[in-house]
């Protein structure tokens, strides 16, 4: 897995609430039996016209948006489905965080599998930011997992949650199936005991 | 410890914890392990990087569903991208010993895997039971402790028959009453979401108590938790009983004679214990509900079906106002608008919502010696090639044909559209699935979810129609 410790970076503001992971990336990219291809598949819906091409007004498509790496969205984000393709697709597009007021669990627990950060702020704290972006659509934040703080474009910083188990997994790029097969006694003492 | 009055879910998860160090998630061990062909292939070659193999392909079962075609399974899938996710699964499951219920290989048992598990009684009182598919919490109906995964989590099952996860908190979704004639159980998860919202459950596992969930039949009961993921819950549950009992007794997977016994007695302490709590609790009266209709672009835009559009300007959150302006304009509807009588496209009747052998007696209840409104297109999909024979031994096939709907092979169909099955843009559709988001149904389409009846209803006069208005008696 990636590893994350501190980003600095702008921000790609998407002021929509409970975004859900058809519109992060739809179904029909689903057929796939490997991860290829699927940053051209982020928010395709949104992202493109009926023939295809790229919608000027849709915030991925401004050039200026190329290479940032924390998204910032409304309310209950990631709800729906349990495709992992949504988190994919995500990274795939070169991000590396993203801060909302809440994640649906399925979607969150995905992102952290992928070294994508799930950042939760407050509903007024998510108001400013989207407010800063339009007054300066150059800000930047700067997010330090050890500290669990997200430091806010006037300098102040906030923290956000965190489980312990989660942050030290995305810290050192922990591989959480290495971590369960190293407890393969336990599992097969537990099947034994209880006739498994 | 046991000492402590605990529910339903906390019996579960305790008996099913296998390690947990302090302050960190849980390991906890799962005991069916269902997989499809779309979220599981890079599971199965995450494995073969690390040189596994699948640790108990005894407890794992396979289907075919989400992007399989749906017409004769003679024909061959013309989709070579939806070709190669089949014979992937073909492979993975023969490489690894697993149960195939596919499309060539156990083809009379494929169907949904939420459907699927149940029938074939694979799903059981007390069981943790995971699938790369976020209506996993379906199997909750039966007591059972269901909840999606992604395919990261996949590969940590089919490695360890494991997952690392953290406690959710529970809520007592208290729903009493007795519904009224022509309201059904899809109308009371539709009237739960559009009063609490989409994300009342993160975080939480739902368990539905009360009266009008302890008179509802088991596939009603499956209904309702399939949905819970629309509230926002990963899981819904319901204690099991004599109702549960009933309908698994005999199932092919279901435990027989002595073992059936002890699983009975043990599944009888599964109930939560009178003076358990829980985190938070929610409640709705079934007894004042009318059938259903979403109107917007998430399962929380939902109204009585008599009902009016809302209107924007009345809402103070400038959040929800800018969402159903925008949900608004998708859907092509204006606020203060009824749905009664708006004109529809296409009807699906189909999915893990509502594709059981009851779902489709309701539909043909309604379309039996009546025709579909001509131009409008009727998609039957049954859940499960088992429900499809059924439905064929009943005669439920003749009414759709005879009506003008068309009968197809089991599959999740245009729930999804991944599979050719799906809606043009700008088509309206009254569909008994679980989704109304934008595009769900196909690029541009815009769907109304409700009940099969409801669904069956609009097929006969092309509009949106209350089927209490069709219903003899």
């Amino acid at each position: 897995m990636n590893r994350f410790t501190t980003l600095t970076s702008k921000l790609v503001p998407l002021p929509v609430d409970n975004i859900d992971t058809d519109q992060i990336v739809p179904a029909r990219f689903l057929k796939i039996t490997d991860k290829a291809g699927l940053a051209d598949a982020l928010f395709a819906d949104w992202r493109y016209d009926a023939a295809g091409n790229p919608k000027p007004d849709f915030v991925l498509n401004r050039p200026e948006m190329k290479g940032r790496q924390v998204l910032l969205v409304g309310d209950n984000f990631g709800c729906g489905s349990s495709r992992e393709h949504a988190p994919w697709a995500l990274v795939s597009w070169g991000f590396r965080a993203v801060i909302s007021t809440s994640f649906a669990d399925i979607f969150r627990n995905n992102a952290l599998k992928n070294g994508l950060l799930p950042v939760v702020v407050d509903k007024q704290t998510l108001q400013q930011l989207f407010a800063r972006c339009e007054q300066d659509p150059e800000a930047t934040v700067t997010i330090d997992l050890a500290a669990q703080t997200l430091t806010l474009p006037d300098g102040r910083a906030v923290t956000f949650p965190i489980d312990g188990f989660s942050k030290t997994c995305l810290l050192n790029g922990v591989d959480e199936i290495g971590y369960v097969l190293s407890l393969l006694d336990r599992i097969e003492a537990y099947e034994a005991a209880h006739q498994k | 410890m046991t000492d402590r009055p605990r529910t339903l879910f906390e019996k579960i998860w305790d008996a099913h914890v296998v390690a947990q160090e302090p302050g960190g998630p849980a390991v906890l061990y799962i005991d069916l392990h269902l997989i499809h062909e779309v979220t599981s292939p890079q599971a199965f070659e995450g494995l073969r990087r690390r040189g596994l193999k699948v640790r108990r392909p005894d407890r794992t079962f396979a289907t075919m569903d989400h992007g399989i075609p749906t017409y004769d399974r003679s024909l061959p899938i013309l989709d070579e991208l939806a070709a190669k996710q089949i014979e992937t699964l073909e492979r993975n499951c023969a490489e690894n010993g697993i149960t195939l219920f596919g499309i060539r290989q156990g083809a009379d048992k494929q169907g949904i895997v939420h459907v699927i598990g149940p029938e074939l009684g694979l799903t059981q009182p007390g069981m943790t039971i995971v699938c790369g598919d976020s209506h996993t919490a379906t199997h909750g109906a039966f007591g059972a402790l269901g909840f999606g995964i992604g395919t990261s989590e996949v590969e940590m099952v089919l490695a360890t028959q494991c997952l690392l996860q953290r406690k959710p908190k529970t809520m007592n979704v208290r729903i009493d009453g007795t519904l009224k004639p022509g309201v059904t159980a899809k109308d009371i998860i539709l009237a739960l979401i559009a009063k609490y919202g989409v994300g009342v459950g993160t975080g939480y596992v739902f368990e539905y108590t009360g009266s009008a969930i302890r008179q509802l039949s088991m596939e009603g009961r499956m209904t309702i938790c399939n949905m819970s993921i629309e509230g926002g819950s990963r899981a819904g549950m319901i204690a099991p009983d004599d109702t549960t009992f009933e309908w698994l007794a005999g199932r092919e997977y279901a435990p027989k004679g002595e073992a059936w016994d002890r699983a009975l007695a043990y599944w009888r302490t599964l109930p939560t214990d009178e003076g358990a709590t829980y985190d938070a609790e929610i409640t709705l009266d079934a007894s004042t509900l009318e059938p259903m209709i979403t109107y917007g672009t998430n399962p929380g835009m939902g109204m009585p079906i008599t009902g009016r559009i809302p209107d924007p300007d009345t809402l103070s959150d400038p959040a929800q106002k800018t969402a159903l302006q925008k949900a608004l304009a998708y859907m092509d509807l204006k606020p203060n608008q009824p749905l009664l009588g708006h004109p529809i496209d296409v009807v699906f009747i189909g999915s893990c919502t509502n594709s059981r052998i009851s779902d489709l007696r309701e539909a043909a209840k309604i379309l039996k010696g009546r025709k579909v409104k001509p131009g409008v297109r009727v998609l039957v999909v049954p859940g499960s090639t088992q429900v499809k024979r059924q439905a064929e031994r009943e005669g439920l096939d003749k009414i759709f044909i005879e009506a003008g709907a068309e009968w197809r092979e089991a599959g999740c169909s245009m729930c999804i559209a991944m599979n050719g099955d799906q809606l043009e843009p700008g088509q309206y559709a009254i569909s008994t699935s679980n989704r109304n988001f934008e595009g769900r149904q196909g690029k541009g389409g815009r769907t109304l979810l409700a009940s099969p009846l409801t669904a069956a209803a609009s097929a006969v006069t092309g509009v949106v129609t209350d089927p209490r208005t069709l219903l003899a008696g």
